[in-house]
């Protein structure tokens, strides 16, 4: 009878078991299936297909900038009736509060002074402004760091120019004009590199890259420089900075927003070799940070999408960013 | 495997089992063919019912479309197997070093007398400090270190001072087992050896290492294991030799499918696991196992 029980355990272990699981199992498989929404189905839809999974990413992401563009540019037109100092109510009636965070850094501004109107971001707010008819001197500026304008909290400002990147995420809890600058990526070096003096792409070829895994960075690097000796892959920018300091790559490719601030900041004596051309990808955006259903939201789009059309945006960007230290690499 | 079913004495007749122990035989194989049975069904009963429980659980097409994507891991396969290659040289050429180091060191923390003080202090010293550091970290201090001192005939490549930082820290673990072993010989082996006339060294080598080092190769196995394993944390320096780690996160950061890890995982394991299989069998085979070692 002892010798019996083993067997009456594991049996009786099986059965329950199977007595829980399906309980679990019928119950999940309803749920699964009352539950036809279109969270459930797109699981299902990409089962087995790396075709279907690999591509819903850039859909998505494609979906998202699609829908914080729409806000403004849907007619895509340039038509600013409506966006007058009379019609729109700011914060103070007549002028237009702009925010930004202090300190300013380069190139977006020039010597912390927003309102001189030098540097990218200080120069786009001021275009701006002019598109929805405000004079130089009705612009008001003021400080906000950048978490708390990220912030659902309310806002003391019109809007908020400070390399915003414009993301489903943040949409949440503000709005964002349409994009004013796409970010592109490019190759920092350290003065008296191999690649320090390098005018084209071409002069890249030969060098000892690097980029951080799974970044834009990393792509553009494959796709547009196609070093001839593999890609070094980090884990984080900071080990890419100590291998570059160290002399162990020649350059690594980040954002150009992060190129200058590594060029001015965290490399004692680093260059900014070049802009790299604009991927096949969807580059992330630059956008106006207005308060979350504020009545502004889209003329700043409209006037975003105005400065753009008649290539104001290109040439502020030739002028504070490419002329500035990161020419465009061809 | 011993059981007396015909065997021929010493004296030459013919030996033949009486009936009862015929019998008991047949009890036993009969018992031995149910517990066989009974062993087989309820693994079978077992994997079936929690196998049948996971398909069922509401993710599981979300799991395995993003974990056992069949067709997308073949794609990846060869490019993380070549990945696994660099994994296997480094282990191979780690290893061989580290067990040399390993035993100096041992032997070095053995030496008996005062005059060795300083030697002996210095291996302790060694396995304190790089026993205790995270491996990490050696490979950070090492991997960014060195090469920031500008030192130009020092090479300033990520992988040989990932590979140092590795075998630093490995030598000192290793060693650690070594002492363990050499010290597990029982004085009466050294003592019968030194009154056999040997000197320390020839004590050591002939008698003490010998014994020690059959005695260690289960521990040394799984340092071993261990090691090869942690080559994928030369990743962490960034570098442009890809293992099969990094390969897989590779493909894992561009598609959001984890399948490439997955698979990097089932070749890691489809190489311990006939690797501690043939030791097993090296092993045995050779008699290492003693009897303190099978109990």
């Amino acid at each position: 009878m002892f010798k019996r029980r083993p067997l009456a355990i594991v049996f009786a272990l099986a059965a329950v078991i199977a007595l829980t699981a399906s309980a679990c199992g019928s119950s999940s498989t309803t749920a699964a299936a009352s539950s036809t929404s279109p969270s459930s189905a797109a699981p299902v839809a990409s089962t087995g297909s790396s075709a279907a999974v690999s591509s819903s990413a850039p859909a998505s992401g494609a979906a998202t900038s699609a829908t914080s563009s729409a806000s403004g540019s849907a007619p895509a037109s340039t038509d600013l009736t409506g966006c007058t100092p009379d019609a729109l109510k700011t914060k103070t009636g007549g002028k237009l509060t702009v925010a930004t965070d202090n300190p300013a850094y380069e190139p977006w501004f020039s010597g912390n002074t927003p309102a001189n109107g030098k540097g990218f971001e200080s120069a786009v707010a001021y275009a701006v402004a002019t598109k929805l008819g405000y004079a130089k001197a009705d612009v008001i500026w003021t400080k906000e760091s950048f978490n708390a304008a990220v912030s659902p909290a309310p806002k003391d400002f019109d809007f908020d120019i400070n390399e915003f990147t414009i993301t489903a995420d943040r949409a949440k809890a503000v709005d964002f004009s349409t994009g004013y600058y796409d970010v592109t990526q490019a190759v920092v070096t350290t003065k008296g590199s191999a690649i320090a003096s390098a005018k084209s792409i071409a002069d890249l070829k030969g060098a000892k890259l690097g980029a951080q895994i799974g970044t834009t960075s990393l792509t553009a690097l494959n796709t547009l420089i196609a070093p001839s000796t593999k890609a070094t892959i980090f884990q984080t920018n900071d080990t890419a900075v100590a291998q570059l300091k160290n002399g162990q790559v020649d350059g690594i490719v980040v954002d150009t927003p992060t190129a200058f601030y590594m060029a001015s900041a965290q490399l004692d004596n680093g260059v900014i070799v070049g802009q790299l051309p604009a991927g096949s990808g969807t580059p992330d955006q630059f956008g106006l940070l207005l308060d979350k259903g504020s009545s502004l939201t889209s003329c700043a789009s409209k006037a975003v999408d105005a400065l753009r059309a008649d290539s104001t945006l290109a040439k502020l960007q030739t002028t504070w960013l490419a002329n500035a230290g990161a020419p465009v690499l061809k | 495997m011993n059981t007396p079913t015909s065997t021929t004495t010493a004296s030459g007749d013919r030996w033949t089992p009486s009936e009862i122990q015929l019998q008991r035989l047949a009890y036993r194989r009969s018992r031995n063919r149910r517990s066989t049975l009974i062993a087989g069904s309820s693994t079978v009963v077992l994997v079936l019912v929690v196998g049948w429980a996971i398909v069922h659980t509401q993710g599981w097409p979300r799991f395995r479309a993003s974990f056992l994507d069949v067709k997308y891991g073949r794609e990846v396969f060869v490019g993380i197997l070549k990945g696994l290659w660099l994994n296997v040289r480094l282990m191979v050429v780690c290893e061989v070093i580290i067990l040399i180091l390993a035993m100096l060191l041992a032997l070095a923390r053995s030496l008996r007398g005062p005059v060795f003080f300083p030697i002996r202090a210095a291996a302790t010293i060694y396995t304190d400090v790089f026993r205790g550091l995270p491996l990490l970290l050696v490979l950070y201090l090492l991997g960014f270190g060195v090469p920031a001192l500008r030192i130009s005939w020092l090479p300033s490549n990520s992988l040989v001072w990932g590979a140092v930082g590795l075998i630093l820290t490995y030598t000192a673990y290793n060693a650690e087992v070594m002492r363990a072993g050499i010290e597990s010989v029982h004085p009466s082996q050294r003592a019968a050896a030194r009154s056999l006339g040997l000197s320390h060294g020839k004590t050591m080598r002939h008698v003490v290492v010998p014994q020690a080092f059959r005695r260690v190769m289960p521990p040394l196995l799984n340092d071993l294991v261990s090691l090869q394993k942690d080559t994928a944390l030369i990743a962490a320096l960034g570098t442009p030799y890809y293992d099969a780690v990094l390969q897989a996160q590779i493909e894992a950061q561009t598609t959001y499918n984890y399948t490439p890890y997955v698979i990097a995982g089932l070749l890691f394991l489809a190489l311990t696991i006939p690797m501690t299989r043939f030791t097993d069998w090296i092993a045995r085979k050779q008699g290492w196992t003693t009897a303190g070692a099978t109990v």
